[in-house]
C-alpha cells in the first residue's frame, strides 16, 4: 500500500558500451529515461534519424506481412494459448534474432509480393469473366468479328438497340434488292445481327442500319466467338492455377509466422532503443543518461550495469517540483485492483495509494451485489483453476483480472451463504418438484428478498462505513502533508456533523420505526449527539471558506460547504444499489428456477429442468456479474474517491522490452 | 366499492405488466441504440469488441429491473400460485407501486443509452479510458435503481395492509 519512492538516476558511460548498456536497461525495464534538452560545448545530442527511418520501414514491412498472413491464412488463437501468454526466450536467442532479421525481411517481402499477385490475379479473372459475359450473345455465330465480306459482298456484324424481329429488319431494308439478314441473338436490350449485302449497296445499307442505331461490337476478336471463348476459359484456368499457387506459397510462408512475430518485436525494441538514444547527451566518447528509477530497484541496476561496465551511476532524490512518475506497490490481495485505480487516475502529489482500502471494500461490495454461494463458487473455481494451471505463464493483466474475480468470488460465496442463496432457491424448488418434500437451507443471517428493509439499512450502514473510511483517509493524508488545520476543519468537523446527525436521527421514533431498529438511548446521549452535530455544522460554516480573506465571502463559502451535507445524503442513498442488485440476482434466480420447475413434468422433465437451469443461470451470472462490476467500480470512483482522492499522477513508463510475442529470461 | 373489487386484480396485473413492458421497451431501445454505435466501432477495430459490448449492455439492466418488479408483484398478487383475491384499493396500490419502475425505467434506459453511445465513441478514440467511460452511463442508472428501490419498498408491505 504505497507509492514507491522514485529516484533520479544519472548514468555516465562510455560510448562503446552504449549498445550493451541500453540493451540490458531495456531488458530490466526499471528506468524511465527523460529527455535532456540542455546542450553545451561538450555534451550534445546525436542524430540517428537515418537508422530510425530504416528500422521503422522494416518494422512497417513486417507488420504489413503479418497483417496479410492474418487475413489470408488466419490462425485462431485458442484460449489456452491466450492464457499461456508470451513465449519465453533467453537473451542468447534474442541476439540470434539479429542474424535472422534479413531472412525475416525477405519473407515479409515475399508475402507482400504474393499478396499483390493474388489481388492482381483475382482482378484479371474478373476481367476475363466479364469478356465471357460479352461474348455470350454471339456464341452461335461462327465467323470472326473482323470478317468484312467476300469479293462481291460486304458484311455488317453488330448490335442494334432493343429487340428486333427478322420481319421488322426486312421492312427497314425493303429497298435493297439482294440482302441476307440473320439474327444471331435477340434480347429486350439488344439484338445482334449479321447482314450480308452486295458491295454496290454498301453505303445505302450502312446508312439505313445506322438509322436504326446499328453499331459494331466493342470486342475486337479475330476468331469465331465460340473458339475465342474457349481460349478465355483456358486463360481463366491458368489464372486460377496461378492464384492457387500463390495461395499455396502464402500458406507455406505462414509457417514462418513466428519468425515474423519475433522480428516484429525485435524491430520494435530496436526502434524504442533509438528513441531513447535521441534523449541522451553525447560527448566524443561518452554519453549521459538521466531518468527515474524506483528506489528499491537501484541496487539491482547497480549490480547489472555498475559491475559490468565502466560507468558512473549517481542517484538523487528528485526535486520537489519535478514531475515524478508513479509506481504502486501492493500486496497480493490488493494488487489486482491497481488497474482499476489506474483507470481512474494514479495518486497525484502528496496523495496516498488508496488501493488497499479500496480493495477491501471492492471485494465486499461486489460480493454483496452478486451474493449467491454457487455463483461465487463458480467464479472461485474458474479463476482459481486458471491461476493454478497457468500461474507462471499468465500475462500480468490476465493474472490480475483472474485474481480480482477470485477474491470477488470468495466474497460472493460468503454473502451467498449469509443470505441463504444457492442458485437462488434451487434447493427448495428441486426438492419440492422431484422429491415432494421441501428442503430448505437456512440463511446464516437473513434473506434479503423476504426482508428488504433490513437489507436496505444494512446497505446504507455499509455505505456510511465506506464514506467514513474515505473521510478518515483524507485526515490521514492531511496529517501526512502536515496540514493539521485541514484535519480539524475538513475531516473532524464533518465527522462530528455526520456522526452527530446519525445519532440524533436514531432518537427520532418515525425514523427508527421505518428502518426497523429500536435503540433506547438515554436522553443525555441523544442530546450529546445533537450538540456534536451543531458544533460540527458551525465549525464547517466558519472554516470551510478559509481561503477567502473577505469575511462575508468566507461565510458564504462556508455555507455552501455545509450544503455539501446533501451530497452525503445522496451518497448514502446511492448504496441502496447494493440491495437492488442483490435482489436482482436473487429474483432472477427465482424466476429461472420457477420456469424450470413448471416445465419439469413427465419422464424427461429432469432433463428439461437441468437445461433451463443451466442456461438460465449462465445468463444470470453474466448479466449480474457485469452489473456488480460496473456498480462496484462506480461506488469506488464516485462515492469513495470523491471524499479524499483526486489523482493526477503520471504513470511510470520505463524503457523496457515492449513486446507482443516473447518475453525475456536472462540466460546465465 | 365492493362491486369494483373484481377490478383489483386487473389493476395489479396491469401495473406488473407495465413495469416489465415499459422498462423492457426502454432497455430494448437503449441496447439497440448503443449496439449500433458498438458495431460501428467494431468494424474499425475488432479488438475493442469486449469493451464496447460492456458499454452496450449497460442500458439493458432496466429491463431486468422491470422484470424483477413484475415478478415480485405477480407473486404477491397470487397470479403465480395462491389466491388472487385482491380488493380494488389494493389493486390500485400495486398499480401505483409499479409505476416508478415502469416510467423511470423507460426514460432512464433511453437516456443511459445516449450516454453509452457517447462513451463508446470515447473508448473508440481512447481505449485506455474505459474505466471512466463506463462511469458516465452508470450515473444515469442510479435513477433506475432508486425507482426500483421505491417500487420494491412500496410493493412489499401491500399484502399486509388490511384494506
Amino acid at each position: 500500500m504505497a507509492v514507491l519512492q522514485m529516484q533520479r538516476i544519472n548514468i555516465c558511460a562510455l560510448r562503446k558500451d552504449r549498445k550493451q548498456i541500453l540493451e540490458s536497461l531495456q531488458r530490466m525495464g526499471v528506468v524511465e529515461v527523460s529527455d535532456q534538452t540542455s546542450q553545451d560545448a561538450v555534451f550534445h545530442k546525436v542524430d540517428v534519424e537515418t537508422q530510425q527511418d530504416i528500422l521503422e520501414k522494416q518494422l512497417s514491412r513486417v507488420n504489413e506481412a503479418q497483417r496479410i498472413l492474418n487475413e489470408r491464412v488466419p490462425k485462431k488463437k485458442s484460449l489456452t494459448e491466450t492464457l499461456n501468454g508470451r513465449t519465453i526466450i533467453e537473451t542468447n536467442d534474442y541476439t540470434k534474432l539479429y542474424e535472422t532479421n534479413d531472412e525475416a525481411l525477405h519473407v515479409a517481402k515475399k508475402i507482400i509480393t504474393l499478396d499483390k499477385t493474388i489481388a492482381e490475379t483475382k482482378i484479371e479473372i474478373l476481367k476475363l469473366q466479364a469478356v465471357i459475359e460479352m461474348i455470350k450473345p454471339w456464341e452461335g455465330f461462327d465467323l470472326s468479328f473482323d470478317f468484312k465480306g467476300t469479293k462481291t459482298t460486304v458484311a455488317f456484324i453488330g448490335t442494334l438497340p432493343s429487340e428486333w424481329t427478322l420481319d421488322a429488319l426486312r421492312e427497314v431494308l425493303v429497298d435493297i434488292d439482294s440482302v441476307d439478314i440473320s439474327i444471331v441473338s435477340a434480347s429486350k436490350i439488344q439484338t445482334n445481327i449479321f447482314v450480308l449485302a452486295l458491295k454496290q449497296d454498301e453505303q445505302r445499307v450502312g446508312e439505313l442500319l445506322r438509322g436504326i442505331g446499328f453499331s459494331y461490337p466493342s470486342l475486337q476478336i479475330s476468331k469465331p466467338p465460340a473458339k475465342y471463348k474457349e481460349e478465355i476459359f483456358a486463360k481463366i484456368d491458368k489464372q486460377n492455377q496461378m492464384l492457387e499457387e500463390s495461395v499455396q506459397q502464402l500458406e507455406d510462408l505462414s509457417k514462418q509466422r513466428q519468425l515474423l512475430q519475433w522480428t516484429q518485436d525485435y524491430l520494435k525494441m530496436r526502434c524504442d532503443k533509438y528513441e531513447v538514444i535521441t534523449k541522451l547527451q553525447h560527448s566524443k566518447s561518452s554519453f549521459l543518461l538521466s531518468g527515474f528509477i524506483p528506489e528499491q530497484k537501484s541496487a539491482v541496476l547497480e549490480k547489472e550495469i555498475g559491475e559490468k561496465f565502466d560507468v558512473v551511476i549517481d542517484f538523487q532524490k528528485p526535486d520537489e517540483n519535478e514531475d515524478v512518475p508513479v509506481v504502486l506497490k501492493n500486496n497480493a490481495f490488493a494488487t489486482p485492483l491497481e488497474g482499476t485505480l489506474q483507470s481512474f487516475s494514479l495518486p497525484g502529489k502528496g496523495e496516498m495509494d488508496p488501493t488497499m482500502p479500496m480493495a477491501i471494500f471492492y471485494y465486499v461490495l461486489f460480493g454483496l451485489m452478486l451474493s449467491d454461494a454457487v455463483y461465487g463458487l463458480i467464479m472461485v473455481l474458474a479463476c482459481g483453476g486458471v491461476l493454478l494451471k497457468f500461474n507462471k505463464k499468465l500475462e500480468e493483466g490476465t493474472k490480475n483480472a483472474a485474481k480480482m474475480f477470485f477474491y470477488c468470488g470468495v466474497s460472493t460465496t460468503f454473502w451467498g451463504v449469509m443470505f441463504g442463496s444457492y442458485l437462488g432457491d434451487i434447493v427448495n424448488v428441486a426438492s419440492e418438484t422431484f422429491f415432494g418434500k421441501l428442503v430448505y437451507i437456512k440463511p446464516l443471517w437473513f434473506e434479503p428478498v423476504k426482508d428488504p428493509m433490513r437489507m436496505l439499512v444494512f446497505s446504507m450502514v455499509l455505505g456510511l462505513i465506506h464514506l467514513f473510511t474515505g473521510l478518515a483517509l483524507k485526515a490521514y493524508q492531511c496529517i501526512k502533508n502536515k496540514d493539521f488545520a485541514g484535519v480539524i476543519y475538513d475531516c473532524l468537523f464533518w465527522f462530528m456533523l455526520l456522526i452527530g446527525s446519525v445519532g440524533a436521527l436514531m432518537n427520532v421514533p418515525t425514523f427508527t420505526k421505518t428502518i426497523g431498529v429500536s435503540i433506547q438511548m438515554p436522553n443525555i446521549v441523544s442530546k450529546g449527539f445533537a450538540v456534536m452535530a451543531v458544533i460540527g455544522a458551525i465549525g464547517i460554516l466558519l472554516t470551510n471558506g478559509r481561503e477567502s480573506k473577505n469575511p462575508f465571502k468566507r461565510f458564504l463559502k462556508g455555507l455552501y460547504a455545509l450544503y455539501g451535507i446533501t451530497g452525503y445524503l445522496s451518497d448514502v442513498l446511492s448504496y441502496s444499489r447494493l440491495l437492488a442488485l442483490g435482489l436482482a440476482t436473487g429474483v432472477i434466480c427465482t424466476v429461472i428456477n420457477k420456469m424450470a420447475a413448471m416445465t419439469a413434468k413427465g419422464p424427461i422433465g429432469v432433463v428439461i429442468f437441468i437445461i433451463i437451469v443451466f442456461f438460465g443461470h449462465v445468463l444470470n451470472i453474466a448479466i449480474n456479474a457485469l452489473g456488480a462490476y460496473v456498480h462496484t467500480t462506480r461506488l469506488q470512483y464516485v462515492e469513495f474517491f470523491g471524499k479524499f482522492y483526486e489523482g493526477g499522477g503520471r504513470p511510470f513508463e520505463p524503457f523496457r522490452a515492449n513486446t507482443k510475442y516473447f518475453k525475456f529470461k536472462e540466460s546465465k | 366499492m365492493e362491486k369494483l373489487d373484481g377490478l383489483g386484480i386487473v389493476l395489479a396485473l396491469l401495473g406488473a405488466v407495465l413495469a416489465a413492458l415499459l422498462a423492457g421497451m426502454g432497455s430494448a431501445k437503449g441496447v439497440g441504440l448503443a449496439g449500433q454505435a458498438a458495431a460501428g466501432v467494431t468494424t474499425e477495430d475488432p479488438s475493442k469488441f469486449s469493451k464496447v459490448l460492456i458499454l452496450q449492455l449497460l442500458p439493458g439492466t432496466q429491463g431486468i429491473y422491470g422484470l424483477l418488479i413484475a415478478f415480485i408483484a405477480l407473486t404477491q398478487i397470487g397470479v403465480l400460485g395462491g389466491s388472487s383475491d385482491i380488493s380494488f384499493a389494493k389493486g390500485l396500490l400495486y398499480f401505483a407501486a409499479c409505476m416508478p419502475m415502469a416510467i423511470v425505467g423507460y426514460f432512464s434506459a433511453v437516456k443511459q443509452a445516449e450516454a453509452s453511445v457517447a462513451s463508446i465513441a470515447l473508448v473508440s478514440k481512447k481505449p485506455d479510458q474505459f474505466g471512466k467511460a463506463m462511469i458516465f452511463p452508470a450515473m444515469v442508472e442510479t435513477y433506475a435503481i432508486l425507482a426500483l428501490l421505491i417500487s420494491i419498498l412500496a410493493i412489499t408491505p401491500i399484502a399486509g395492509l388490511n384494506i
